[in-house]
C-alpha cells in the first residue's frame, strides 16, 4: 500500500496527483505482411501517438469504438507487447527498457483483468492454484501459507473456499471474471489494467463485478486504467475519462467535466448514444455516417473528418493540435 | 460488498457443493472406456503383460538352460509351446522376449518423448533462434533414412563387441534418439497456438518464471497429443525392434526377444516343418502391437476429439 493514500472520493480529480503511469507519444504499430516473401507491406497504427498520466489512486478511464487501439494500449502499457515507439513510465522508471528480471520484479505491482473470462484462465489448471501460483514463483509466500492468502483473497472477490480445487469450466462467466480479479489482486498491484472487465458478462453479472472493482479500489487504494466502450460505466466508475479514435487520443477531461462539457465531435457522438432509461425522452441524436477508416491507411488531416458532421477543409489537411483548453480538459478539434 | 443476491446464491452452491470436481481427465476416461475396441486392446495389451511378467517365475524351465535330448520337440504336455533346436522351451523364451521387447519398446518412447517435448516446448515457445536450429536439425533427423541408420548403428554396435546384456540398453537409446522428431513438430505446433491464447498473457503479466509457463501452462495443454502419440510410438519401436534383431542387429541371443526368436526359423526346413518356432513370437508381435494401436486410436478419440475427423 502507499503510505500517501489520501481518502478517495468520485470528484477527487487526479488520485494523489503523483503521476505513476507516464505515457508519453506511445506508438504500436503492426506490420502487415505480403506476398511470397512475407515483407513488410504496411502498418496496422493500433496505437499512433497517445500521451497520458495516471496518478496514484486514480481511476483513469479509455473509452472508444471497437478496434481503436484501447486494448492495445493497455497491454503496451504493461509490456505485454513491445511498443513501436514512444515512452512508458511506472513510477519513474522506463517498462520498455528494464531488463527481464527487472520486469519479472515490476509485474508483481501491475496487472492486468482481461476481457474474455474464458480464454484467459488455463484449462488445465485448478482455481486454486491459479490465483496463488504468482505467490509462489515469486517467493512471496511460503508454500503451506498459500492456500490460505488465496481463499482470503477468493472471499474478497466473491467466491467460496470450496471453489479451491475446482476446474474454470465448472464456473460461470462472471465468477471466472472473479477469479479473474482475484488473480491480479493476490499479488497486492498497485496499479490494474482492466480490459473491458464486463463487456462479456449479462448486464447483472456486469453491475457486480463493477461495484466489486469499485470497492476494491477504496479499500485498496488502487489505481485503475479502465478500458471500455460503455460510457456509463466509465463515468460511474472513472475520475478522467479518454476518448480514443483510430489509435489517437481525442478528448481528454475529468469525468463531470467531459460528460457535462464534451468538446469533440466525436465525443459528442458518443455522447448521444448512451441509453437513457426513459422511453418518453426526446433526444438529439447524433448518427455518425459512414465506417471507421482502416487503421492501416487513416485519413490524411483530422483522423475524424471522414464522419465529422462538423468536417471542412482545414480539417483535410491539418492535423488539430491536442490542447489543454483549461480544467484539464484536452481536445484534439480545430474547432473546440 | 455484501450483496444480498450474492448471498442467495452462495447458498444454491452450498446445496450443490458434494458434487466432486470432473477434471478434464476424468471427462476424457469416461469417453475411453466407452470405446470397445480400445478397452478390448488395454486388456489384451495387461494380460501380455502381465504373462511376460511373473510368467516365468511359473515356469520349470530356466532362460539358458539347453536339453539336447528334447530339441526340435513340437508342443507336448511338457513343453507347450515346444523346443527350438537346443531343446529351449519356446514358451519360456517367448515371455522372457516379451520382456525385453515391451522394456524396450516403452523406453524408447519414453526417450523420444522426453526429447521430444522439450525440444518442441522450447522451439515452440522461444521461437526465433531456437525455434530455427531445433526445427532445422529435425529436418535433418527426418531426411535420414531411418532403416539404413538403424542397420549401420546396429553393426557399429556388434562391431564394438558390447555384451549381448548390455546391448538392449544401447538399443533403447539409439531407437529412443532417433524416433523424438514427430513428437517435437507436433508439441512445438501445439504451443505455437497455445501461447497466443489470453492466459499465457496472463502468466506474463503476472512474471511467472519461463520454465513455469513451459512446464505448468503450456506442455499439460499438449499432454493429450503426447500420450496419444507416445502410445502409437510404443507399438511402432517395438517393430523397430523386433526388425532389427530380425536382422540380428538389434537384440542378439542368446538374450531373448520377438525378433530374434522368429530368425530361428530363417531356413526353410525351419519354417516349414517346426512352425512352433516361429509362430508364438510372430503372433507376439502382432497382437500386441496391434492391441497398443488400438489403445492409441482410442486415446486420440477420448483426449483429442478434434482430431477424430482425419
Amino acid at each position: 500500500m502507499s503510505e500517501s493514500a489520501a481518502p478517495l472520493e468520485k470528484s477527487y480529480v487526479g488520485g494523489t496527483g503523483e503521476p505513476l503511469i507516464q505515457v508519453e507519444d506511445l506508438k504500436k504499430y503492426f506490420p502487415i505482411t505480403g506476398g511470397v516473401f512475407q515483407r513488410r507491406v504496411g502498418d496496422v497504427k493500433a496505437v499512433d501517438g497517445v500521451s497520458f498520466t495516471i496518478n496514484k489512486g486514480e481511476s483513469f478511464g479509455l473509452v472508444g469504438e471497437s478496434g481503436c487501439g484501447k486494448s492495445t494500449i493497455g497491454r503496451t502499457l504493461l509490456r505485454l507487447n513491445d511498443k513501436t515507439d514512444g515512452k512508458v513510465y511506472f513510477e519513474g522508471k522506463d517498462m520498455h527498457k528494464m531488463s527481464k528480471s527487472d520486469l519479472r520484479k515490476i509485474r508483481t505491482k501491475m496487472q492486468i483483468v482481461f476481457q474474455d473470462p474464458f480464454s484467459s484462465l488455463n484449462p488445465r489448471i485448478k482455481v486454486g492454484e491459479a490465483i496463488g501460483e504468482a505467490l509462489l514463483d515469486h517467493g512471496l509466500v511460503s508454500r503451506k501459507d498459500v492456500k490460505e492468502r488465496v481463499i482470503e483473497t477468493m472471499k474478497i472477490c466473491g467466491l467460496a473456499d470450496y471453489h479451491y480445487d475446482r476446474f474454470p469450466h465448472e464456473f460461470s462467466g462472471g465468477q471466472r471474471q472473479r477469479i479473474g480479479i482475484a488473480r491480479a489482486l493476490i499479488m497486492n498491484p498497485e496499479f490494474i489494467v482492466a480490459d473491458e472487465p464486463v463487456s462479456a458478462l449479462d448486464v447483472s453479472i456486469q453491475a457486480q463485478i463493477i461495484n466489486l472493482l469499485s470497492d476494491l479500489q477504496s479499500e485498496k487504494q488502487l489505481t485503475y486504467l479502465f478500458i471500455s466502450h460503455d460510457l456509463s460505466v466509465v463515468e460511474h466508475l472513472c475520475n478522467r475519462v479518454g476518448v480514443m479514435y483510430l489509435g489517437t487520443m481525442m478528448e481528454m477531461a475529468p469525468t463531470d467535466e467531459l460528460f457535462s462539457n464534451p468538446l469533440h465531435p466525436y465525443t459528442k457522438a458518443l455522447m448521444s448514444a448512451i441509453p437513457v432509461p426513459d422511453p418518453t425522452l426526446k433526444r438529439e441524436r447524433i448518427v455518425l455516417q459512414g465506417d471507421i477508416p482502416s487503421p492501416a491507411n487513416p485519413p490524411s488531416g483530422c483522423k475524424f473528418h471522414t464522419r465529422c458532421p462538423m468536417a471542412s477543409d482545414i480539417c483535410k489537411e491539418q492535423v488539430p493540435e491536442y490542447r489543454n483548453v483549461g480544467n484539464e480538459h484536452f481536445v484534439a478539434c480545430h474547432f473546440a | 460488498m455484501e450483496q444480498p443476491s450474492l448471498n442467495r446464491t452462495e447458498q444454491l452452491q452450498e446445496q450443490l457443493k458434494i458434487v466432486k470436481a470432473e477434471s478434464p481427465w476424468r471427462i476424457a476416461i469416461r469417453r475411453f472406456a466407452k470405446n470397445r475396441l480400445a478397452l478390448i486392446g488395454l486388456i489384451i495389451l495387461f494380460i501380455m503383460a502381465i504373462i511376460c511378467a511373473f510368467g516365468p517365475l511359473f515356469s520349470p524351465y530356466e532362460l539358458n538352460q539347453t536339453n539336447i535330448k528334447d530339441k526340435n520337440l513340437a508342443p507336448n504336455a511338457q513343453y507347450w509351446l515346444g523346443t527350438d533346436k537346443l531343446g529351449r522351451d519356446v514358451l519360456l523364451r517367448v515371455m522372457l522376449a516379451g520382456r525385453i521387447s515391451l522394456t524396450v519398446g516403452l523406453v524408447a518412447t519414453a526417450i523420444s518423448v522426453v526429447i521430444g517435448a522439450t525440444l518442441g516446448a522450447v522451439a515452440g515457445f522461444y521461437r526465433r533462434f531456437a525455434d530455427t536450429i531445433i526445427m532445422r536439425i529435425a529436418d535433418i533427423f527426418l531426411a535420414l533414412p531411418t532403416l539404413p541408420i538403424l542397420i549401420t548403428l546396429g553393426a557399429i554396435l556388434s562391431d564394438l563387441k558390447i555384451e549381448p546384456s548390455k546391448r538392449i540398453y544401447f538399443l533403447m537409446l539409439i531407437i529412443g534418439i532417433l524416433g523424438w522428431v514427430g513428437l517435437a513438430r507436433l508439441v512445438r505446433s501445439q504451443i505455437l497456438t497455445l501461447r497466443e491464447q489470453e492466459f499465457m498473457q496472463a502468466t506474463e503479466a503476472l512474471g511467472l518464471r519461463d520454465s513455469r509457463k513451459i512446464f505448468r501452462h503450456l506442455l499439460p495443454n499438449t499432454v493429450p497429443i503426447i500420450i496419444v502419440s507416445a502410445t502409437l510410438g510404443v507399438a511402432g519401436a517395438i517393430l523397430t525392434e523386433s526388425a532389427l534383431s530380425f536382422l540380428g542387429l538389434g537384440v542378439v541371443p542368446p538374450t531373448p526377444s520377438w525378433g530374434n526368436m522368429i530368425n530361428a526359423a530363417n531356413n526353410l526346413i525351419d519354417f516349414r516343418k517346426r512352425p512352433w518356432i516361429w509362430i508364438p513370437p510372430g503372433v507376439c508381435i502382432l497382437v500386441t502391437v496391434t492391441a497398443i494401436n488400438l489403445i492409441g486410436d482410442g486415446l486420440r478419440d477420448a483426449l483429442d476429439p478434434k482430431m477424430k475427423s482425419r
